[in-house]
């Protein structure tokens, strides 16, 4: 706040100090309460007895086939919504037709469906009682209450992440690196390659991680087509569940904190994605007349 | 990012001139298709086979599964505790927006980088974690219990979980459109002797005014379909401390297909509902953004 004129200029658009130190103050004790405080819980709860009791709740065989079931949950769901989420930003993001704006609500509907109504509805198709129950039953498939009927609605929660996060930055872009690509002899596949997935690569990764997260994380889908059968069909956020009725506190803050350590993780991935992101624009935008699309974004 | 949206998509390349349909960039027709596809497979057949299956209750039988006395009771929990945690979250996410983009503080980087911590933490973390520390021998729970203030366990505790659920949808829809804002109309409203105040309600407030509504809606769609974190401070006591959600899981678990499929349906209906509602208000704060 030094120099007359600017100073000047400054202090007319903000407010009192003691005005902005309340303000601030009342906001950090909020995330402090909010956010702060349960974080740190997670951690405090499951070392109350000690790093060794600790390390013992992880390593029983039960918490291992959660972790184990987890892992492999969303390593399926998460490439088949990838693969999606580029494929629907492409055509939504490149293109004009009729009824866009009606595919875009569909392609968001399953972030407003309560997460047990998602679980329902795969019951209603592949258990005992629905659809394709008889059918399934006489030829000993097994969805509903097994692996598949976890990694089914999990693919539905999770499934608009990838494809909400490139939309906007793919239509913001526009089109005309891609049409200088296949204008100067490239394939579909290269101008994807070479000119589109450079441009949208934090993006997709923001999207990917956010996904991944909650497919690791997600709890009321799951739990209605799992059947909760332990060191089967229970992921790490069940597993947590029963400990935590079973009164085995340590326990299930021990697996708790792995699924806390993720969200961290996440966190730290996404905003080091976006502090690149910025970055990168601001890089490019010293050099106008050759990226014009840059400088668009930046506005 | 959101920043974004100002709409530069010259979508000259992707229109569909009118006699031939010739598009410059190849894989219309595959993306499309693959969207579509998956998108049915995944979404909409078992969401219709959800409302297809209602139509095997009769009216009475339906009527009976969504209007005893013990849903309603859920509904009226879930309507008003979604409602008074997306209004919290409006007061402080419109703070936490606007000290994050006007001032600056030490660890900033660190608290914006926290608020998206409810989308990346489990529910069922949250719920528990929160359980622990409101509960009547917790961190914070030891100190309000005996002021007779019980956070735990009732009602109160439902509405806790879900603001911490919903607090980042605010923060994320305010924080774009505040940082675009034009610092030259304050100027402008100040030296024409405005007070900070007036500047504030009068030029600022209302061009942030369609992202809060869109910020407040998302939550309040977010907090209606809350299950995992809820569950476990709420008590789930039936007609008082019991969300809709938990009838649907309850029903299922005493195998009444139907009762849950109507329930469900219900719960569709107004997560659709919500789903239009924050579209037209995005568009709507897309085109006082965006045009004039």
């Amino acid at each position: 706040m030094s120099g007359g004129n600017l100073s000047q200029r400054r202090v007319s658009t903000t407010e009192a100090p003691w005005v902005r130190f309340t303000l601030i103050g009342v906001a950090l004790a909020f995330v402090l309460l909010f956010l702060v405080l349960p974080l740190a819980a997670v951690f405090t709860e499951a070392l109350r007895k000690g790093f060794g009791a600790y390390v013992e709740a992880l390593k029983e065989p039960d918490a291992w086939s959660a972790i184990r079931l987890t892992l492999i949950t969303a390593a399926i769901a998460v490439p088949l919504n990838l693969v999606f989420g580029v494929a629907a930003a492409w055509c939504i993001a490149k293109y004009e037709f009729r009824g866009k704006a009606f595919l875009t609500t569909l392609v968001d509907l399953p972030f407003s469906v309560s997460p047990v109504v998602a679980g329902l509805i795969y019951v209603l198709m592949f258990g005992a009682q629905g659809w394709f129950g008889p059918w399934l039953a006489a030829h000993d498939i097994k969805i509903i209450f097994a692996v598949p009927g976890i990694v089914l609605a999990t693919v539905f929660v999770t499934f608009p992440f990838i494809a909400r996060e490139l939309i906007p930055l793919m239509q913001a872009q526009g089109n005309e690196e891609e049409q200088a690509a296949i204008v100067l002899g490239a394939t579909g596949w290269q101008t994807f390659w070479y000119v589109t997935l450079p441009n949208i690569k934090w993006g997709l990764i923001y999207g990917v991680i956010l996904c991944n997260a909650r497919a690791m994380g997600e709890f009321g889908a799951v739990s209605v087509v799992s059947g909760h059968i332990r060191g089967q069909t229970n992921t790490m956020p069940l597993h947590v569940e029963i400990l935590y009725n079973e009164y085995q506190s340590v326990a299930a803050f021990a697996v708790a904190s792995l699924l806390a350590l993720l969200a961290l993780v996440t966190l730290v991935i996404k905003s080091v994605a976006e502090w690149r992101h910025e970055r990168e624009l601001a890089a490019a935008a010293e050099l106008p007349p050759e990226r014009p699309v840059a400088l668009e974004i930046l506005q | 990012m959101s920043a974004s949206i100002a709409v530069p998509s010259a979508p000259s390349a992707g229109v569909p001139s009118r006699s031939g349909n010739k598009k410059v960039l190849p894989g219309f027709n595959l993306t499309l298709g693959y969207t579509v596809l998956y998108l049915s497979l995944i979404v909409l057949i078992p969401l219709s086979a959800l409302v297809l299956r209602t139509f095997t209750l009769s009216l009475d039988q339906f009527w009976a599964a969504i209007a005893s006395p013990r849903v309603l009771a859920a509904y009226r929990l879930t309507f008003g505790a979604s409602l008074a945690a997306a209004l919290v979250n409006v007061v402080f996410g419109m703070l936490l927006a606007w000290v994050l983009v006007r001032y600056s503080f030490p660890g900033k980087k660190i608290v914006d980088a926290l608020v998206d911590l409810p989308f990346a933490l489990p529910t069922a973390v949250a719920g528990i974690s929160l359980t622990a520390l409101l509960a009547g021998n917790g961190w914070v729970g030891q100190y309000l219990e005996p002021l007779g203030i019980k956070l735990a366990f009732n009602a109160n505790g439902v509405v806790i979980a879900l603001i911490f659920i919903g607090l980042p949808f605010v923060v994320r829809t305010v924080q774009p459109v505040l940082e675009d804002t034009e610092r030259e109309l304050e100027e402008a409203a100040m030296s024409l002797g405005a007070t900070r105040w007036q500047t504030f309600s009068r030029v600022i407030f209302p061009s942030i005014a369609p992202a809060l509504l869109t910020g407040f809606a998302m939550a309040f769609a977010r907090a209606i379909g809350e299950y995992g974190s809820v569950i476990f401070i709420a008590g789930n006591m039936p007609m008082v401390s019991e969300i809709t959600p938990l009838i649907i899981i309850g029903k299922l678990e005493q195998y009444d297909y139907a009762g849950a499929t109507a329930v469900a349906v219900v719960m569709l209906a107004i997560s659709f509902i919500l789903l239009l509602v924050i579209n037209a208000l995005q568009a709507w704060q897309r085109k006082r953004s965006g045009g004039a």
